[in-house]
């Protein structure tokens, strides 16, 4: 992974950190596509199939993967301060303004109108988060096979309220050893 | 300062289990700090959410809020910090051995039976926000609207967080 191709860009650390900055001011509700935009079309920093199979790992491990993302770019052109930067530079600017808006709230959270206008934007923010379920949902390839693990992992933690940790790992068990085996028989 | 602790290991531990980010640990982050902790109560957390949806930046802000709620600026940061730390230096240390596993039989399997899980996960978060958010039936018809616009058309999810904060100005929702 440490073969540049010759047009690509090196960026630096001041380069990093404005880089990963302008990709969390501008992300609303992931920001992923925006890391994709900057790293790939915008920048130049890396190709569509390198950020692919990087974003493989990300995803592959818990953790926001928009962070690991950014310390897995940051690490590849400037090592440990690269690392470091990188994901400062991403969440620095986004951690500043809601914070700002979390004063906002202590102040003026408890006025009618605030929670009225809270509730709104919860409910949209609810039907996103079902939008986004959904389209995760579709992209799954066998979904005949698959999509049942994820009806149990709603059974298990929003209906009977199991701890994440047991219904992720015997999920994983089961989900995981259906698509070894499958793996194995073609 | 126990409480900065508390939020950071209780962070720590749940990083731990975020497959598909922070969106798809929701119902766990409310166990623990509302039910578990009583840190906060349903009506809170889902302002907290739905504050963090306004705002730009990745999805697990909501957890920066949370922290800031519970401890002031010493929390937040020890929440942010916790849930990120981690596995940023796991993923630093394993990326190199990573790429010589590419393609092996068990990581493939672990990539596709991850995938339907992180899909229940993040099914049961917008679950308990609905739910926790104690909605009316034109709340629920926003919802609905929301979930099939998003859906259908390509509108920045923007739009959607400005008319959802309209509606709920004008009392409609």
């Amino acid at each position: 992974m440490n073969q540049h191709q010759p047009n690509q860009v090196r960026p630096d650390l001041r380069a990093l950190f404005l880089g990963f900055s302008s990709v969390g001011l501008s992300g609303f509700g992931g920001v992923l596509p925006f890391a994709r935009r900057m790293l790939v079309d915008q920048r130049g920093w890396m190709t569509a199939e390198e950020f692919n199979a990087q974003l493989g790992l990300c995803q592959f491990l818990p953790g926001p993967n928009v962070v690991n993302l950014a310390v897995l770019v940051g690490k590849r052109y400037r090592g440990l301060a690269g690392a470091i930067v990188a994901p400062v530079g991403l969440l620095a600017g986004p951690i500043a303004i809601v914070l700002l808006l979390a004063m906002l709230y202590d102040a003026y959270g408890s006025l009618p109108v605030a929670q009225s206008m809270l509730r709104g934007v919860a409910a949209v923010g609810a039907g996103l988060l079902f939008a986004m379920a959904w389209r995760m949902g579709m992209a799954i390839r066998d979904k005949a096979a698959f999509l049942p693990f994820a009806a149990l992992v709603v059974f298990g933690i929003a209906w009977l309220r199991w701890p994440m940790l047991w219904v992720m790992l015997a999920g994983l068990l089961l989900s995981g050893g259906l698509a070894y085996w499958r793996l194995g028989r073609r | 300062m126990s409480l900065i602790v508390d939020l950071f290991r209780e962070f720590a531990i749940l990083s731990f289990v975020a497959f598909g980010g922070a969106t798809a640990l929701l119902p766990e982050m409310h166990r623990v700090v509302v039910e578990n902790h009583q840190w906060l109560d349903d009506t809170t957390f889902t302002h907290l959410y739905a504050i963090a949806q306004a705002a730009p930046g990745p999805n697990v802000l909501v957890v920066t809020l949370i922290g800031w709620h519970v401890a002031g600026l010493g929390g937040a940061l020890a929440a942010t910090l916790a849930m990120c730390l981690p596995m940023s230096v796991l993923i630093y240390l394993l990326i190199d051995s990573w790429e010589s596993f590419a393609g092996k039989r068990w990581q493939r399997a672990i990539s596709i039976g991850v995938a339907p899980l992180a899909v229940g996960l993040v099914f049961s978060g917008a679950t308990l926000i609905s739910q926790a958010a104690g909605l009316g039936l034109a709340a629920w018809l926003l919802l609905a609207a929301t979930v099939l616009a998003n859906l259908k058309t390509g509108l920045h999810p923007l739009w959607f967080i400005g008319v959802g904060a309209l509606l709920g100005l004008l009392g409609l929702v």
